[in-house]
C-alpha cells in the first residue's frame, strides 16, 4: 500500500513536528509512505476567502503530486475536507476523482483503512480534545451535539487506545475555536474571544494537554494559551499517537 | 481593514462581562435544544420529512399559492398580493385608513420588520404597539430586536428596569422579572382593548384548508386577532405548506428547536373571521422569488425562523445581533441578505468561522455553511469586495501554484518570524497579534527535515 504522505503549507513551515510524527506513525504501522517533494497547500486559503477560482492551479499541482498513490494521508481534517469536497472546481479527471476518493484524515485513515485496535504508547497526562468543526461536519469524523445520533467520535475511539491517558470532559463538546481561516484576522475581535473561551474551557474542567486533528486550530489554541503564560500543552494527535511526551 | 460586522462585533466584545452573559444566555437555550431534541426518537427523520415537504411546497409554489388563496376566500378572509415592502406596507395602510383605524397591536412578524412598517404607519398617523414583550421592549427603547425569536435577549432585567421607568412610570431601579412583566402586562391590556385592528404574523399557512397558524408563548396574538374587529396577518410567500397533517411536523419541531419546548404555548390556528370580523391575509413576495430562482440558494427559503442557528451560532453569540447588517441577523440572515442586496451585506457571508453547527442544528436542513461558502464566492466576483483581498488571493494562488516560490517565501516567513523586533511583529498590522501569539518559528521545515535525512534520500 503506498501512502502519499500530504503535509498542509502551515505544518510544512510553523510545525514540522507533526509532520514528523505522522510519517513516523504510518510507518511504524507498516504503510509504505512517500512524501511528494513539490507540494505546497490545498488551496482552501483562497477557496475561503470567496476566491476559489484562484486556487485552481493549487489544486492541479496537488493532484499532479498525488496521483499515483494509492491513499493519501494528511494530519489535519480541514483541508482534506477542501480536497473531498471543493475540488469540483477544477476538471473532474480520473486523477481527481481518485485523488478526491482516496484522500483520508490520519484518524479516519488509521481506524478505518488500516483497522488499528490499539497503540502501543502511554500518555499519562489528562487530556482534552478539540474537535475541529471541519473535522466533525465536513469529515463526519465524530458525530455533532447537534445531531440526535448514537455518539461516536473516531478520534477520541483512539485516543482511549492510548495507555495512561485521562480523558477530559468539556463543557461544550464541539464548540467552535474561532479560527476560521481569514476569519482569524478579519474578525480579530470574535476569533481572539473564540479561541480564549475554547481555552479556558479545557483549563476549566483540569486539561493538561489539548490535542486535536488540526492544527490551524491548535495554531490558534496555542496562540492564545502562550499570550496568557497558562501553560497548557498544545499537542497533535499523531504526536501522541507516536509516543511524545511533554 | 474591518468590516462592519467586525467593527460592530469587536465594540461589543469590548465589554467581555456582557459578552459572556450574552454567549450563556444563548447556550442555555441550545442545551434546552438538546434536551429536548434527544427525547424525540424520530428527530432526525422529522427533519429528513420537513426538508422534503418544504423541497415539495418550493417546487410546486405557485399552485400551493393558487390554492390557498382559493380556500381562503372561501372562507371568507380577503387576500392581498403585495410584490415588495413598499406594496405590503401601502396595503396594510389602505386596509387601516378605509375603517378609520388609529390605533393598532401587533403580535411579532419579522416580516413586518423587513418591511420597515412600524415607521410607516407611525408616520401616517397611525399607532403601532408591539405586543410580544421583546418586541414592546425594543420598540419603547427605539431598537431592532437583536434576535428572531428573542427579540430583546441582548438586555438584562436592568436594562428592562430602566426602560420601563423611562417609558412606562415603572419604580426606579426594579429589576425583579415578576414585577416587570407585571408593569408590562397592565401596560398591554390597556393597548389591546384600545385597538382597532390587530395584525399577526404567519407561521405557517395551510394550502388545502386556506387557515394559518401564529405560534407564541404569550398568547399575545390571539389577544389581538380575538378583540379586534380587524385581524391583518403578513406572510412571506414560502410560508405555506401543503396540508394540515403537515403541521404535525413542524409544530413539533418549531418550539423544541427554538427554546427548548415541547411546543409553544399557543399554537392559534386561524380558518375564517367570527361574525362581523374582517380577516385580511397579505401575502408578500419581497424578493423570495427572486432567492427561488437561484437554484444554490433556494433551500434558504425553507426556514422556519426557529432562531436555532442563531443560538448555536458561536459567532452570533459573541457579536449579538446588532452588528448584522439586516434586519435577520445570524447565519440565516447571512444567506438571505445578500441576496436582497449584495452591496449593502457583503460582509456577512464572512462573519461565520464555517464551523456548519447551524446547518446540523436546522430542522429543515438547510445546508446554512455552504451557502455561506457559496455566496462568498459570488461576492468576491460582485460584491463589496476589497481590491486588497482580491489581489492578496490572487499573489497567494499563483505562490502555492509554484512550488520553489512558496519554498522561499515560506523561509523568509520562518526567518522574520524568529528576527523580526517585537514591536514590528505585534504592531497593529498584525491582526494575529493583538491577542494570540504567533507560532515560534522552527530551523527547518519539514521538507527540509525529511531532505535531511539518509533515510529518505532516495526516494
Ligand atoms: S435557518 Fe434553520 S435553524 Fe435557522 S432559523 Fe431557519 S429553520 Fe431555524
Amino acid at each position: 500500500m503506498k501512502v502519499g504522505l500530504f503535509i498542509p503549507c502551515y505544518i510544512d513551515q510553523f510545525y514540522p513536528q507533526v509532520g514528523i510524527a505522522t510519517l513516523q506513525l504510518l510507518e511504524k504501522l507498516g504503510c509504505d509512505v512517500g512524501f511528494p517533494t513539490n507540494q505546497t497547500c490545498c488551496g482552501q486559503p483562497m477557496g475561503n476567502s470567496g476566491c476559489e477560482k484562484d486556487s485552481a492551479k493549487t489544486a492541479q499541482l496537488f493532484v499532479e503530486n498525488f496521483k499515483d498513490y494509492d491513499y493519501i494521508v494528511g494530519p489535519t481534517a480541514s483541508c482534506v475536507g477542501y480536497v473531498k469536497e471543493h475540488y469540483n472546481i477544477i476538471e473532474q479527471t480520473v486523477a481527481v476523482s481518485h485523488v478526491r476518493r482516496h484522500i483520508y484524515d490520519l484518524s479516519e485513515f488509521l481506524l478505518d483503512v488500516l483497522k488499528i485496535e490499539k497503540l502501543d504508547v502511554s500518555f499519562p497526562y489528562k487530556v482534552g480534545l478539540h474537535q475541529s468543526c471541519h473535522g466533525l461536519r465536513e469529515m463526519r469524523l465524530g458525530a455533532s451535539s447537534e445531531l440526535n445520533v448514537t455518539y461516536f467520535s473516531k478520534q477520541r475511539q483512539l485516543l482511549e487506545m492510548v495507555n495512561g491517558l485521562e480523558f477530559i470532559e468539556l463543557d461544550r463538546t464541539d464548540e467552535c475555536c474561532g479560527f476560521g481561516g481569514t476569519f482569524c484576522v478579519s474578525e480579530e475581535a470574535v476569533s481572539a474571544k473564540m479561541g480564549k473561551d475554547r481555552v479556558a474551557d479545557h483549563q476549566r474542567n483540569g486539561a493538561q494537554v489539548i490535542t486535536g486533528g488540526d492544527v490551524s486550530c491548535l495554531m490558534h489554541l496555542e496562540g492564545v494559551i502562550r499570550r496568557q503564560g497558562t501553560g497548557i500543552k498544545v499537542l497533535h494527535l499523531a504526536e501522541i499517537f507516536n509516543g511524545a511526551t511533554i | 481593514m474591518m468590516s462592519e460586522h467586525a467593527n460592530k462585533a469587536s465594540a461589543f466584545i469590548r465589554d467581555e462581562g456582557r459578552t459572556d452573559w450574552h454567549d450563556q444566555a444563548l447556550w442555555f437555550v441550545r442545551k434546552k435544544r438538546d434536551i429536548q431534541t434527544k427525547k424525540v426518537d424520530e428527530w432526525e427523520t422529522l427533519r429528513e420529512i420537513a426538508s422534503g415537504i418544504k423541497a415539495n411546497v418550493l417546487a410546486n409554489l405557485d399552485t400551493y399559492l393558487l390554492q390557498f388563496e382559493e380556500n381562503a376566500l372561501k372562507n371568507g378572509a380577503q387576500v392581498h398580493w403585495a410584490k415588495d415592502a413598499a406594496e405590503h406596507n401601502e396595503i396594510i395602510l389602505n386596509i387601516l385608513r378605509s375603517k378609520g383605524v388609529k390605533k393598532m397591536v401587533k403580535s411579532k412578524s419579522m416580516l413586518t420588520e423587513e418591511c420597515h412598517l412600524n415607521p410607516y404607519l407611525i408616520e401616517n398617523g397611525i399607532e403601532v404597539v408591539d405586543t410580544d414583550l421583546g418586541e414592546r421592549i425594543v420598540q419603547l427603547r427605539n431598537e431592532p430586536p437583536s434576535h428572531i425569536v428573542l427579540p430583546a435577549i441582548h438586555l438584562k432585567k436592568e436594562d428592562v428596569g430602566e426602560t420601563f421607568y423611562q417609558y412606562l412610570h415603572s419604580e426606579k431601579g426594579a429589576s425583579d422579572p415578576k414585577y416587570l412583566t407585571e408593569v408590562a402586562r397592565k401596560h398591554l391590556r390597556e393597548k389591546f382593548l384600545a385597538a382597532d385592528a390587530a395584525l399577526t404574523g404567519v407561521n405557517f399557512a395551510v394550502a388545502d384548508t386556506g387557515g394559518f397558524t401564529v405560534c407564541t408563548n404569550e398568547g399575545n396574538a390571539d389577544l389581538g386577532a380575538h378583540l379586534a374587529p380587524i385581524h391583518i396577518a403578513s406572510m412571506g410567500i414560502e410560508k405555506l405548506i401543503p396540508k394540515q397533517e403537515h403541521l404535525g411536523v413542524f409544530l413539533r419541531m418549531l418550539a423544541r428547536n427554538a427554546t427548548g419546548q415541547p411546543i409553544t404555548s399557543f399554537s392559534s390556528h386561524f380558518i375564517k373571521p367570527r361574525e362581523g370580523q374582517e380577516l385580511h391575509v397579505v401575502i408578500v413576495d419581497n424578493k423570495r422569488s427572486e432567492q427561488l430562482g437561484r437554484a444554490d440558494f433556494r433551500k434558504s427559503l425553507y426556514c422556519i425562523r426557529c432562531g436555532a442557528c442563531l443560538n448555536t451560532c458561536p459567532v452570533y453569540r459573541r457579536s449579538g445581533g446588532h452588528s448584522y447588517s439586516y434586519i435577520i441577523p445570524g447565519p440565516i440572515g447571512s444567506i438571505l441578505s445578500p441576496g436582497v442586496d449584495l452591496k449593502k451585506h457583503s460582509a456577512m457571508p464572512f462573519a461565520s468561522t464555517l464551523c456548519g453547527s447551524c446547518s446540523d442544528v436546522c430542522p429543515v436542513k438547510i445546508d446554512i455553511h455552504h451557502q455561506l461558502y457559496k455566496w462568498r464566492q459570488i461576492v468576491a466576483e460582485q460584491g463589496d469586495f476589497p481590491a486588497v483581498k482580491k489581489i492578496s488571493m490572487k499573489m497567494m494562488g499563483f505562490l502555492f501554484a509554484h512550488p520553489s516560490l512558496y519554498r522561499i517565501t515560506g523561509k523568509m516567513g520562518r526567518v522574520a518570524v524568529k528576527i523580526m523586533p517585537r514591536f514590528l511583529l505585534y504592531s497593529k498590522l498584525n491582526a494575529w497579534g493583538i491577542k494570540r501569539e504567533v507560532p515560534q518559528a522552527p530551523p527547518q521545515s519539514f521538507r527540509e527535515w525529511y531532505l535531511s535525512q539518509e533515510k529518505y534520500k532516495h526516494k
